[in-house]
């Protein structure tokens, strides 16, 4: 089940610090009468590796969405990085500023070139010089093995090429958070491998990471905590090898033997 | 039974195809006549039925065109030079008639000594215009400025200009190509300073008046920054607040005070002496100009979270739009007279210019809007996930975009606007096509002719609306990103 994880993976640099990244306490968010987030709680660390797995419709997507407000949530509290997530615009932008995303669908800005993509967010919002903007984009775009690219439209990328501009693009405005939509869900099975190396390597280098996934190779390998949702609860969190081994909750076993049973 | 199962047998490529050319297909002509022209019994009937009309047509109006005459100074003496030439009961055009009332077509009755200024301002134009659509061709530019320099000052030599703006012409149609070459970007001050300049040229006075509305802004700009300091958003109303100021109590007054120091004067021009061409471009262009912006911010607007903006955009777009534009011209030219003090003198064209704005400005909404609406979810969050503010993700990530996606039907609203403006005939301004036709007719020597001024205008509105279409082909293929 985890032909896409070829490799070793470097533990040396993954440390998990006391110290807390995201904080959501008693946290409840409805569409319309629809409650799609009930009472969640989680704490975050620095340098944790989560992966979020659950059936369709089970608010995964939702949740990681409101870590940054892309989702407005309707009580409990979200703190991130120490800073409340309120209506107020000014924690909001200090927020996004400080979290990477990575979209299902890459969300690429096609009429920019690659570079410009990389560039546009650290010279409009940071108000780095434009040099050192495109110095660092191209570092980035380095790590994930595509700089020869950089003055190519997303348009003229395969998908797996996009989608690590797009990490390229998140990790330019140098977050300390990354979030992941399911990034390899819309990607062919040959690409997929090139986006979880990619993810790897942060793993690699302590970057606290949430990724909500199907891969659950990926979660086996890298991930220190998997949690389970279902109808927007929590359902079960543990450590992966605990988790695919030893699932608590029938509902997991459901879903574990769905997904892995054949 | 012995048989091989076709189907079962394990095969293994040893080596891969290269690829072929296409079989050769039969050749051009006649393969591309029976694909289109001949292709069924339907088709080729249709296709004898358009070829019996484009006949019918040609054959009826050849010899009128045939035997145009060129050269006469009236009706009567275009029809003798035809029955001389072509014989009794010829028919022939008087296109005659545009060549002798060539400079009323094209400036209605502005002073003829000052001819010159307009064509001035109309070469100069381009020269502000280059940098803008033309910005990313070199080549372009360089063709566009060339034609515009040579054909600038060929016609103000024609129009006898005083040899002091020859030179000032000449030195900004070459300094603009010399800049253009270069840092077509320091070009664009030019863009910005020429609606003043322009609208100087073309009705003189003062020049004082508009470096006195350029002031405005200044004052705004220094206000913005000393109030920057605090807060932000008193910040943009101190600007807005100083700048309006400043136009409506102190701008004229100023521009009359320096004027007694030091008069830059040139011979004012009303604006009822403007007509033809000159009409339709002034109002056509500065329509085009103004109605792009506020289309956007109206678009904007309408799809605003905020419920007292969206819905003041949503009632003055349906009431624009739902109110015929000779209504409004009418409001503009009658109405205002009456609500306005009866000393203020409020322009006939600024009115009409007004009016032209806010109407297609209402379509340039709506066209916008769709736009806007075509673009994905996703590019928006990925503007808010990146940390831009809404104004920074408007302007870099989604108005690209959506222009880009709303330039046939942004270019389209503003050929017929362009068209539109031939209606100000009904608020008694001399436009090309009814005004200026009716004012060469009244003219005892013109007497009866009817086709000729009205081909010669159509065509020359054809002329500049075609050119406007191909412009925007031109942009769509350029900024055409996905396969390249």
């Amino acid at each position: 089940m985890s032909e896409a994880i070829t490799r070793e993976i470097d533990r040396s640099q993954m440390r998990i610090s006391d110290e807390v990244a995201i904080e959501i306490h008693k946290m409840n968010k409805w569409y319309g009468t629809f409650h799609v987030l009930r009472d969640i709680d989680l704490t975050v660390h620095r340098g944790e590796r989560i992966v979020i797995a659950g059936p369709s419709g089970s608010g995964k997507s939702t949740l990681i969405r409101c870590i940054n407000r892309l989702e407005e949530h309707q009580s409990g509290r979200i703190v991130v990085d120490g800073v409340e997530l309120t209506s107020d615009i000014k924690n909001i932008d200090k927020v996004r500023s400080e979290v990477g995303m990575v979209f299902q669908h890459f969300n690429l800005f096609p009429h920019l070139t690659v570079l410009e993509n990389c560039t546009l967010a650290p010279i409009w919002v940071r108000k780095v010089p434009r040099k050192q903007a495109e110095a660092t984009a191209m570092k980035y775009l380095e790590k994930v093995k595509i700089p020869e690219q950089a003055d190519k439209y997303p348009g003229q990328l395969s998908g797996g090429q996009q989608q690590r501009v797009a990490i390229a693009r998140s990790l330019c405005m140098q977050p300390r958070i990354m979030l992941f939509d399911e990034p390899t869900s819309a990607l062919d099975p040959e690409m997929i491998k090139e986006v979880l190396d990619t993810m790897i390597e942060l793993a690699e280098e302590g970057m606290t990471m949430i990724c909500v996934t199907h891969e659950m190779g990926f979660a086996q390998a890298v991930a220190n905590r998997v949690i389970f949702m279902d109808q927007g609860q929590i359902v079960e969190q543990n450590s992966p090898r605990e988790f695919f081994n030893n699932p608590k909750s029938e509902r997991t076993k459901l879903f574990l033997s769905q997904i892995l049973g054949h | 039974m012995s048989e091989t199962h076709a189907q079962t047998v394990a095969f293994v490529r040893d080596t891969m195809l290269a690829p072929e050319p296409p079989p050769v297909a039969e050749s051009g002509a006649v393969k591309w006549l029976r694909e289109n022209l001949f292709s069924g019994p339907v088709n080729t009937v249709l296709t004898l039925l358009g070829v019996a009309i484009i006949w019918f047509l040609v054959s009826h109006f050849w010899d009128w065109f045939a035997h145009s005459v060129w050269n006469a100074s009236s009706l009567n003496e275009c029809r003798q030079i035809i029955i001389e030439t072509w014989g009794e009961g010829a028919r022939g055009a008087c296109f005659a008639v545009i060549r002798e009332r060539w400079n009323q077509y094209m400036f209605g009755f502005y002073p003829s000594a000052l001819y010159w200024r307009p064509t001035m301002a109309f070469g100069l134009m381009f020269v502000a215009l280059a940098p803008v659509l033309f910005s990313e061709s070199l080549k372009i530019r360089r063709t566009v400025l060339v034609v515009t320099a040579v054909v600038t000052l060929w016609a103000m030599v024609q129009l006898n200009a005083p040899g002091a703006w020859l030179v000032f012409a000449a030195i900004v149609l070459v300094g603009g190509l010399a800049i253009s070459e270069r840092h077509v970007s320091w070009l664009l001050i030019f863009s910005v300073l020429y609606p003043l300049l322009g609208v100087w040229f073309l009705w003189g006075g003062s020049l004082w008046g508009p470096i006195m509305v350029l002031v405005g802004p200044l004052l705004g700009w220094a206000a913005w920054t000393l109030v920057g300091r605090f807060s932000a958003l008193l910040a943009t109303v101190a600007a807005i607040v100083v700048t309006l100021l400043w136009w409506l109590m102190f701008a004229s007054r100023a521009a009359a005070d320096a004027e007694g120091l030091l008069s830059l004067a040139i011979p004012f021009v009303r604006s009822d002496q403007f007509g033809g061409f000159l009409l339709a471009i002034t109002i056509g262009v500065a329509g085009i100009a103004l109605s792009l912006p506020l289309g956007i911010i109206l678009a904007l607007a309408r799809r605003s979270d905020m419920f007292l903006i969206k819905s003041m955009a949503v009632i003055f777009i349906e009431f624009i739009r739902g109110v015929p534009l000779i209504a409004l011209l009418f409001v503009a030219s009658l109405l205002l007279n009456y609500f306005l003090p009866p000393s203020t003198n409020f322009d006939i064209i600024l009115r009409v210019i007004i009016m032209v704005t806010l109407f297609s400005a209402a379509y340039m909404a709506e066209v916008i809007r769709g736009g806007l609406a075509a673009l994905p979810r996703g590019q928006y969050e990925a503007a808010d996930a990146l940390g831009l503010d809404y104004w920074k993700a408007q302007r870099l990530i989604v108005l690209p975009q959506a222009l880009k996606i709303s330039i046939p039907g942004i270019v389209s609203t503003f050929i017929g606007m362009f068209k539109d403006t031939t209606l100000v005939t009904f608020v008694g301004l001399y436009e090309p096509l009814k005004s200026m036709s009716d004012a060469v007719r009244a003219n005892i020597a013109w007497k009866g002719i009817y086709w000729e001024p009205f081909i010669f205008v159509g065509f020359i509105f054809f002329i500049i609306c075609f050119g406007m279409s191909r412009y925007s082909m031109y942009l769509e293929r350029r900024l055409r990103r996905d396969h390249r």
